[in-house]
């Protein structure tokens, strides 16, 4: 029984699901731990008890995100081994470092770190409980880096040899794997978009209260820090992200021309398209709306050159690679997706910075503008869900940009799946994935409305020296 | 077989040895949330013992299983999609459970956290049983093809042999779970603990009994390797008898080691008995061996350098972590 479908399609579309899913938790957790961590170092410095019970309650959605990511991850270690078999085997000496030193650096340090920091509250000193928030911090970046180096590799293969005997790829040289340039414009690109993630989901969670105006000191300081955390951030994902497109002109140029959705060349002075209509199928842009010298400037910083279309790229690829992989492989990369992903990525980058000055503007300390403008606040409030698109699309790009491929110019896709799964059993799997995925992420929704709704006052209530209990209002003491 | 290869193949050995002793209590307790405790503040009780714990204790799976990948591939490769079912149930079971913790402790109403409790019961047995289950099946022998793909029917790994496996993991990590429970807490739950861990060691060397004579009849230990095998067998009664001795003496800490020790000793078993193989075939010509399923020299080496100079911090900070919360819990 095939129900008409491949396993390879199959495999694909749950390795979308669940890198999709797990990655709107791993940069909000990643985000939200810099941003409690900043908060409570607020509070260590100032003594304000203010900011204490604001780590406390932000770090209420970071549990709850951490906990989905902790879990989805699981999924996407087994993953390998489950679909992708013969990529696990074609790549494990290489794939499996990055991932084993992953779960030996980074997720022991922050679920041990995460555990002393829920629970610890009332047995060390300020200054010790905030060490623990920040480790668990810093635990989730260096968890992003090993896993990114992973990504890289795949991106852009370095630092390995074909063994002739076995035909697998075999690991010559560690430090050219982490020194993979492309993951140095990946990891920091990555690491800002987490905390833009972090930030915007706190500035706006908090003006969903300001619009009712509950508890508006608390929420307007949360918005303060988040909104100069995100800015930073901002500039910092914008600054990468143009590195890494000057990068990607060089190493992958199928995938930036299919960003711009350049079939034929563009010529020099190269012009931006803003909105293009594509056939896809006969390889060409049947209209588009073009700004002119805009294209040079993303790729080049300058006013001239030309940039190479899909339709000779795709020639150049055959001259390359017929030989090794025949001549019937299709080169063309999903083009409507990549060219709707970057500009969704592009228009978030933009607004995420204007909304973050105008929204420290209006917020300024001594004005009340940000309550008076209501419009303000509901934008804001919208902004919670836009990092998570933008960070989508920001994977479309990354790995289906990488068609054919699942390792740059040595493995395709189409080998990398495991032979002896049948379509019956990817079904079955992908059939539960998308129920306990729907599941989770309505809860996660619930959830996260319901601490939003009770709000900090249990917390600037609290007395001092009540203990502080993660899991409840002190339904069990120590002895 | 290299020295390298022969270390990782203990390695991995040893990272889940380290998963079952530690998962193993979590497990047990998680089981305990709908058994032994009965009413919310015991259950409350009961979750905080493992609270600041059990998420740290599972990271030893994620890290066995990248441990596997790192220096295997063609182990991780071949059983990870071998037994795709099997794992998918142990993944919705580790999920369900994993969030289960954080998601109850949101809840408003009764009918929310009996739900998230269930699923924290319900998972840990699960994932408990599944992993005992895969195990056997594992050292049983599976139809594995030339290129290492394994296609095993529902009754491969669905058998007498693997629901006893499964059912005598789950019966070792429950009481595991209860020996855990005895030394965190005071009053009614430390007492009604010991008193449900007494019968049940009388189901568990039955248990162990069935589980050695079906052992005989399915795997090639006794034959290949009967001396190791039989001192391992008789380890695991001795380690019951000491855990037993410990719930009818109360001796807290001697029943808790023992059951910790006695997982240990049915990983280290089921690792003797794969040695030199790390994929068992129907066909004795398609066994997986360790020779042939490992990374380059220079992975190994490499990955051998950065886990002995990585691991003893991991593990001073990862005990530190228990000190500070060694203090029992009341309700």
């Amino acid at each position: 029984m095939n129900f008409g479908l491949s396993i390879l399609s199959l495999a694909r579309f749950q390795f979308a699901m669940t890198t999709v899913f797990h990655f709107f938790f791993v940069p909000l957790s990643i985000g939200l731990a810099l941003i409690v961590a900043i908060m409570e170092t607020i509070y260590v410095v100032k003594k304000d008890q203010l900011y204490k019970h604001m780590a406390q309650f932000w770090g209420r959605i970071f549990l709850l995100s951490f906990a989905v990511g902790v879990v989805t991850g699981i999924i996407q270690e087994f993953q390998f081994g489950m679909n992708w078999s013969d990529y696990s085997r074609f790549m494990g000496d290489i794939f499996g470092a990055p991932l084993a030193i992953e779960a030996l650096v980074a997720f022991f340090m922050e679920s041990t770190f995460i555990g002393l920091w829920m629970f610890g509250w009332d047995r060390f000193s300020a200054g010790i409980h905030c060490a623990f928030i920040w480790l668990t911090s810093i635990g989730t970046m260096i968890s992003a880096m090993w896993i990114l180096a992973a990504n890289s590799f795949m991106q852009n293969p370095v630092g390995f040899m074909i063994n002739a005997k076995t035909g697998r790829a075999q690991m010559t040289s560690f430090g050219a794997v982490v020194k993979n340039p492309q993951l140095w414009y990946e990891l920091p690109h990555v690491l800002f978009g987490a905390f833009v993630t972090g930030s915007f989901v706190v500035a706006g969670m908090a003006a969903f209260a300001l619009l009712k105006k509950r508890n508006v000191d608390f929420f307007r300081k949360s918005i303060k820090v988040s909104l100069i955390v995100g800015l930073i951030a901002t500039i910092g994902v914008v600054g990468m992200g143009d590195l890494q497109t000057r990068y990607i002109i060089k190493e992958q140029p199928m995938k930036f021309a299919a960003t711009e959705g350049l079939y034929k060349d563009s010529g020099s002075p190269a012009a931006w398209s803003i909105l293009e209509s594509q056939n896809t199928k006969q390889h060409k842009s049947n209209w588009s709306i073009d700004v002119p010298y805009v294209l040079d400037i993303l790729s080049y910083h300058k006013l001239s050159g030309n940039v190479k279309g899909q339709n000779k790229l795709n020639k150049e690829l055959h001259a390359k690679y017929d030989k090794k992989f025949g001549k019937d492989m299709n080169y063309y990369v999903p083009g409507k997706t990549l060219y709707w992903s970057f500009r969704v990525m592009a228009i978030s980058g933009g607004l995420f910075a204007l909304i973050a000055i105008i929204g420290l503007f209006f917020n300024r300390a001594g004005s009340d503008l940000i309550m008076r403008q209501r419009w303000f606040l509901w934008v804001l409030a919208i902004c919670t869900f836009l990092p998570f698109a933008a960070n989508t699309a920001g994977w479309f790009i990354t790995e289906l940009g990488r068609y054919p491929w699942v390792v740059y110019g040595l493995l395709t896709i189409a080998d990398a799946v495991s032979p002896n799964v049948s379509v019956a059993s990817l079904l079955t799997s992908n059939i539960v994935y998308f129920c306990l995925f729907s599941g989770l992420g309505i809860v996660m929704i619930v959830l996260s409305r319901r601490t939003l709704r009770q709000g900090p006052d249990d917390l600037l209530k609290a007395t001092d020296d009540a203990p502080y209990d993660p899991y409840g209002k002190g339904a069990f003491s120590h002895e | 077989m290299s020295n390298l290869q022969f270390l990782w193949f203990i390695l991995v050995g040893v990272l889940f040895s380290g998963f079952f002793f530690l998962e193993g209590f979590d497990f047990g307790v998680g089981m305990s949330i709908k058994s032994l405790a009965q009413n919310r503040a015991e259950r409350d009780v009961v979750i905080h013992t493992i609270g600041p714990h059990w998420d740290a204790n599972e990271v030893w799976l994620i890290t066995a299983g990248g441990a596997m990948f790192a220096s295997f591939p063609m182990w991780y490769a071949s059983l990870f999609s071998g037994f795709y079912l099997i794992l998918l149930l142990i993944l919705v079971a580790l999920i369900m459970r994993g969030v289960s913790f954080e998601f109850r402790s949101r809840m408003e109403t009764d009918a929310g956290r009996n739900f998230w409790e269930w699923a924290a019961a319900l998972g840990s047995f699960f994932a408990a049983f599944l992993f005992g289950m895969m195990f056997t099946a594992l050292v049983k022998g599976m139809p594995i093809n030339a290129h290492g793909d394994m296609t095993a029917h529902f009754t491969d790994y669905v058998n007498l042999f693997s629901i006893v496996g499964g059912v005598a993991v789950s019966l070792l990590c429950y009481l595991h779970g209860l020996n855990f429970i005895r030394l965190k807490t005071t009053g009614t739950l430390r007492e009604r603990a010991l008193k449900w861990a007494k019968p049940l060691y009388w189901v568990l060397f039955a248990g162990e009994v069935v589980f050695a004579i079906l052992l005989f009849f399915n795997t090639d230990f006794f034959t290949k390797k009967p001396v190791s095998t039989l001192i391992l067998v008789v380890a695991l009664v001795v380690l019951t008898v000491l855990a037993t001795w410990g719930v009818y003496g109360n001796h807290e800490w001697l029943s808790f080691v023992s059951s910790g020790l006695s997982l240990i000793d049915v990983v280290v078993l089921l690792f003797n008995g794969l040695f030199p193989r790390v994929m068992v075939a129907n066909n004795a010509a398609n066994s997986i061996l360790i020779k042939d399923a490992s990374n380059s020299p220079y992975t190994l080496h490499l990955m051998t350098v950065i886990s002995l100079s990585v691991l003893p911090i991991m593990l001073i900070y990862f005990i530190w972590s228990y000190w500070v919360f060694y203090k029992r819990l009341a309700s």
